[in-house]
């Protein structure tokens, strides 16, 4: 419909691509920092999903969510990031079986 | 307007001034607003009989009205009459003259401001008591001394005796106000209002009742709260332990004013015991044998105190005997001239102990020539109480007994030999204590002035307090008693106190040692009175025990442990089992996690899908 000639559908398809990928990444991968990285996929899947839809139906919601989405995950990079550092410190390593309770 | 209410209030702001500030201040400070008080009421009392004599008329104030719910109402209203007049003396007078002698008691004993405020706050319950004009009101002083008397019953509290004892003394009062709150009630029931003289004008309009009706019903209650609150059988068991409190209490509560409060109240409610023969026959009954059962413990018992107790209560039931055969003004004669002689016993007492500090008669002995203001003193309340010719207790005693014969010649005979037995234990006491060698003491010094001069005050009044004829100046109060004077009956009752003195001297100073071989030859009998009768065994078997094992058992471990307790554990454990199961989720694993965030939002997306959402 869009004057490129790139369909709806193509955008969509391809974010569900990218959130499964995201998702079989954070289930299946035991780096944590690998597993921020698919969490930062899955985010920006759901990005493109708004940003294509509100194109498409001429509403300007999806696209102010989509701001909202990249500041949380702005903040959720800065948190993240120090947490993972801070596990690091403590545990030498970045192995997400090793980080089981919160004690010690 | 003759300002009643100041009476009660001179104690009240006493008490409060001592029981706020009494520990910053000196004792002489303490002891200037504590006697202050008590003086002031007095004096207040006197001015305002003297504005009113002769006081043939019942004069009422009424200054607020203090419940007000739909029908009832309820005022603080005082009232004056003659008999509320006598107690007022009685309170005040004896009351004012025990608060000098506990300054000298009192002297060297800790929580000395604690002590003036409770008395001052008993003065000020007593007086309400005393000139309340309704049943509401009364019962307030009437709770209230209750209370002071528990307190100071108690005064010495790091003694668990005492405390026991205050304690069982509002226990065992609980009982007797039980019937007292439900006879209030039935009254209100009956007559739709709580004032003295509304009740008392119905109940007069009323036929005399033949058998137990609703009246007698009343009266019989009220005599249960009159058996706890004045120590009657059943529930006399209260005041031999109440001596555990200092002796001017036991004088002032446990002997001259609190425990008459029974009296007052049978006199008070005369009208209604007129109408109810039932329950004026129950108060003869009781008071009769009251007298008698404390009389012969009296006899028996070795603390001075304990033996002065029984007297009280023996006393208090000659007094119900006078109600009971219908000659209220008697009764109150009694109460009176008991006022004076039974608190100089106490005082008495209290001088000796403090001379000694000793209560046992065995370890006395021989303190005539040591103390002999207290031996004269006391001789004059032993004179006074065993009804020997021309003292205050001969006047009282002989007119009670005269209508006990005139009611029924058993009771006279058996009031007769009850005074045989007051004479005798109250020589016994003062012979063993005044009488042979000392035993087993060494240093004994008489009381200093502000103890024997209310001491020689109350003596004084208990010789010259049968010639104020209390019972004809309330004669207009009450119903006529048609009891003859009998030369005869009164010859005989008096050579019945002689003979109680005239043994008491025989088995304790002529022949020493006869008392002992009399009370081996009587064996089991002797035991079982020096024993009390077992009566607080008894009630411990058969109401304590019952009671504690009950709760203990049923209440505490069935109930509580077993009920309560199991269904809030039950809770609590399951609680526990199902968090053990939902546990199990939380393993810390972040991609299981993550794999339960996963199919949730699967299957709510299915099911929004499957109800057809998404418009």
């Amino acid at each position: 419909m869009s004057a490129a000639g790139v369909p709806l559908s193509w955008y969509l398809v391809l974010g569900a691509v990218m959130f499964v990928l995201g998702a079989a990444g954070f289930l299946l991968r035991r780096n944590i920092i690998t597993m921020f990285m698919s969490v930062e996929l899955m985010l920006n899947a759901v990005n493109l999903s708004f940003v294509a839809l509100a194109y498409h139906l001429g509403r300007v919601d999806g696209l102010v969510l989509a701001f909202f989405v990249m500041v949380v995950a702005a903040a959720e990079a800065a948190v993240g990031l120090a947490i993972i550092l801070t596990v690091f410190r403590n545990r030498t390593s970045l192995q997400i079986d090793e980080v089981q309770s919160l004690r010690n | 307007m003759q300002q009643l209410w100041l009476i009660p209030l001179f104690p009240l702001a006493g008490f409060l001034a001592n029981g706020l500030l009494g520990r910053r201040v000196s004792k002489r400070v303490v002891t200037a607003i504590a006697v202050g008080a008590v003086a002031a009421s007095f004096l207040w009392t006197l001015k305002v009989l003297g504005a009113l004599w002769p006081l043939e008329e019942p004069h009422l104030e009424r200054y607020f009205t203090w419940i007000q719910a739909g029908q009832v109402r309820i005022g603080y209203d005082l009232a004056l009459d003659r008999l509320s007049a006598v107690m007022l003396m009685v309170v005040t007078g004896v009351g004012l003259l025990i608060h000098i002698y506990s300054v000298g008691y009192m002297a060297h004993e800790g929580g000395y401001y604690r002590f003036f405020s409770y008395l001052n706050l008993f003065m000020f319950f007593m007086l309400t008591l005393v000139l309340a004009a309704n049943f509401l009101l009364l019962f307030v002083g009437w709770e209230g001394v209750g209370l002071c008397s528990y307190l100071l019953i108690g005064f010495w509290f790091l003694r668990e005796s005492a405390t026991n004892a205050g304690n069982k003394a509002f226990i065992v009062n609980r009982v007797g106000d039980f019937g007292f709150s439900l006879a209030i009630y039935l009254i209100f029931l009956t007559f739709g209002s709580l004032d003295f003289t509304r009740v008392f004008g119905a109940v007069s309009e009323r036929p005399a009742e033949e058998g137990l009706g609703r009246l007698a019903v009343i009266g019989l209650l009220l005599l249960v709260g009159a058996t706890g609150k004045s120590a009657q059988i059943p529930l006399y068991v209260w005041l031999p332990d109440a001596m555990e409190g200092p002796t001017p209490v036991s004088a002032l509560i446990h002997a001259a004013t609190m425990v008459t409060a029974g009296v007052y109240m049978v006199a008070r409610c005369s009208v209604i015991y007129v109408h109810a023969p039932v329950a004026l026959e129950a108060v003869a009954v009781v008071g009769l044998l009251t007298a008698f059962f404390a009389a012969t413990i009296g006899m028996t018992q070795f603390d001075i105190k304990k033996v002065f107790a029984y007297s009280t209560i023996s006393q208090l039931g000659y007094m119900f005997l006078g109600a009971g055969t219908g000659a209220f003004g008697a009764g109150i004669f009694h109460l009176w001239t008991h006022a004076f002689f039974k608190a100089l016993l106490f005082l008495g007492a209290g001088s000796v102990i403090h001379a000694l500090g000793e209560q046992d008669l065995r370890k006395m002995g021989g303190l005539r020539r040591k103390t002999p203001i207290t031996f004269w003193t006391l001789l004059c309340a032993g004179l006074s109480i065993s009804g020997v010719p021309l003292t205050a207790g001969f006047f009282s005693k002989d007119e009670i007994l005269l209508a006990a014969h005139h009611h029924a010649p058993w009771m006279y005979w058996l009031g007769t030999l009850t005074a045989a037995m007051t004479a005798f234990y109250v020589f016994r006491a003062i012979f063993l204590t005044f009488f042979g060698e000392p035993r087993g003491w060494e240093h004994a010094h008489e009381s200093p002035p502000v103890m024997t001069l209310p001491l020689a005050a109350l003596a004084v009044l208990s010789v010259i307090g049968g010639y104020f004829n209390v019972s004809a100046w309330l004669a207009p109060l009450f119903p006529e008693v048609e009891a003859g004077h009998d030369a005869r009956l009164v010859a005989i009752s008096v050579g019945a106190g002689l003979g109680g003195i005239a043994l008491a001297w025989l088995f304790y100073v002529a022949r020493p040692g006869l008392a002992e071989r009399t009370a081996a030859r009587l064996g089991a009998g002797y035991r079982l009175v020096y024993n009390k009768y077992f009566v607080d065994e008894v009630y411990q078997a058969a109401f304590l025990r019952p009671v504690v094992e009950g709760s203990r058992r049923l209440l505490w471990r069935t109930v509580d442990v077993g009920w309560i307790d199991g269904a809030v554990n039950d809770i609590g454990s399951r609680a526990c089992s199902i968090g053990g199961v939902l546990r199990l989720i939380q393993s810390g694993n972040i991609r299981s996690y993550a794999t339960w965030v996963l199919l949730g939002s699967v299957v709510t997306l299915l099911a929004v899908g499957l109800a057809g959402g998404g418009r």
